[in-house]
């Protein structure tokens, strides 16, 4: 690990100036920043502590949104009653991610802004875009199992690792942010995460100086949550794909249907042609595939990650089929 | 900012916290306070093998900096029992030989000792079928809950049985 100036910062607004330059990363849990500083992928120079500033709390807030603080914890967050009854999805995605050691360090706020699991972006003998800007991608024409087949660039096929996320993003909720001012402002967690193109070095909308504050959860919908994850052993693996469904049925037909998708690309998937799609219809299995085929209209495999293409298909007219009592 | 007199309370001793901030707690726990039952397999948060509590809640002390930690409450496997007065896992590994070459076995029952507790405090896990029901200490979820503990010699199925004897016969916890 390269050596670094660590910083336990006074307040929250001193923590976002910290960041602003000169190489200054902010730290949460750590369990991704530590192990890409031991990589030396990430070489920060100033470590900015920021788990004495508060954000520890789950708060009602306003209009029936539920405000998770940016520090909380992903185990209080699966284990907080009204997650558990109001946002099963949520809590689903977050236990189906990591460890019990890991999700006791790993907060709400650092879970969003972790990276990529690419062999090759965190091995450093090897060509990485996203780590080192121009020196290719070695995943495309590599070893490429779990890269990404939506959205992807001719510099960069990593996938976003995250099941929280993937959650978050059908759910609709927002990610709340202080800037290096000391204002705030809101993103969508649909609208924070970018598509690699030319800058895959840039993976969210944070600039410099800017720190997630919390997480806002809109009122609750009902309707059935799942979240299924397929991956390659029965925990403790990343997905290969996985989809989040909130789903609603009212008169036969769907009255509700967010989805979003893991494992698919550079960012939690959430395509909103698919609501479009199904809201107002009767649930069937051809209706399903439908659904799959606008999903998949661009996909492109890279040889070893192809099976994703029909794997996705199937996890989601399975969830469907779930979700809505239908014999698939 | 830094608070360079901090201390770290290790199992209930306190220890002055590393001058360098790179220090990992595990090499920390190992290299200044002397505490080598906590064992370093991979370094990247991925066996087990250095799980320890901190206030209460195992954490892989591989991925976080000792400096972090000023001020909490650390337990190793040294402080869980002694060979002489061993806490119920600790004797319920021995009893069901829950270990070949046992070098994962402190990070084993460390993990297992908060994982009981997370069970009686009702929190939820990916085996869970329902996530508003009380949790119980089925085989199943062991397994799920004790899934960020490797054994390279296979000992699962001891592991699982001697984690399963406590979780029945009583509530677990260090040595009293």
């Amino acid at each position: 690990m390269k050596p670094f100036e660590y910083i336990r910062p006074d307040s929250l607004k001193h923590a976002a100036q910290l960041t602003s330059g000169e190489n200054g990363t902010a730290i949460a849990g750590g369990t991704n920043l530590l192990d890409l500083m031991k990589l030396q992928v990430e070489t920060p120079s100033r470590l900015i502590d920021l788990n004495r500033l508060g954000l520890k709390e789950i708060a009602e807030a306003e209009d029936g949104i539920l405000r998770i603080g940016a520090l909380v914890t992903n185990s209080e967050a699966a284990a907080h009653p009204r997650i558990r009854s109001d946002y099963p999805a949520l809590a689903r995605a977050i236990l189906a991610g990591a460890t019990q050691q890991l999700r006791n360090k790993a907060t709400t706020g650092g879970n969003l802004c972790q990276r990529t699991r690419c062999y090759y972006f965190t091995n450093t003998d090897q060509p990485c875009n996203k780590r080192d800007p121009g020196s290719g991608c070695g995943a495309i024409k590599g070893v490429a199992k779990l890269h990404a087949v939506l959205g992807t660039s001719a510099q960069c096929i990593a996938t976003y690792p995250g099941d929280m996320a993937v959650a978050l993003s059908a759910l609709d909720a927002s990610v709340e942010i202080l800037t290096e001012a000391g204002e705030q402002r809101v993103v969508p967690v649909r609208d924070f995460y970018l598509l690699p193109g030319d800058t895959p070095w840039r993976e969210n909308v944070l600039a410099a100086g800017e720190i997630i504050t919390a997480v806002t959860l809109p009122s609750p919908v009902g309707g059935t949550q799942i979240y299924r994850k397929v991956r390659e052993r029965s925990s403790y693996a990343f997905a290969l794909v996985s989809v989040a469904a909130i789903v609603s049925v009212e008169d036969g037909l769907f009255a509700r249907a967010d989805l979003a998708f893991g494992g698919l690309a550079h960012k939690p998937w959430h395509d909103p042609r698919l609501s479009d799609l199904l809201v107002g219809s009767a649930p069937s299995v051809e209706l399903f595939d439908r659904a799959a085929d606008l999903l998949l209209e661009d996909a492109q495999g890279f040889g070893e990650n192809d099976f994703k293409i029909p794997l996705a298909r199937r996890t989601l007219r399975a969830v469907l089929a779930e979700a809505t009592g239908v014999d698939a | 900012m830094l608070d360079k007199s901090g201390t770290i309370n290790v199992n209930g001793e306190p220890h002055r916290s590393p001058e360098d901030p790179r220090r990992s707690l595990l090499d920390f726990l190992r290299e200044e306070c002397g505490l080598t039952g906590t064992k370093k397999g991979c370094d990247h948060g991925q066996c087990g093998a250095c799980t320890v509590i901190v206030g209460g809640l195992r954490i892989n002390s591989c991925l976080t900096l000792a400096v972090m930690h000023e001020g909490d409450d650390v337990t190793t496997i040294e402080g869980l029992g002694t060979p002489d007065k061993p806490s119920p896992l600790q004797t319920a590994f021995h009893d069901h030989d829950g270990y070949q070459c046992g070098y994962c076995t402190p990070g084993q029952i460390c993990s297992a000792t908060a994982m009981l507790d997370e069970i009686a405090n009702n929190w939820p896990s990916d085996a869970s079928d329902d996530l508003g029901g009380a949790i119980e200490a089925t085989d199943e979820e062991i397994r799920e809950r004790m899934s960020g503990n490797l054994c390279r010699c296979g000992a699962y199925a001891n592991i699982v049985k001697a984690i399963a004897e406590v979780a029945h016969t009583s509530n677990g916890g260090s040595a009293e």
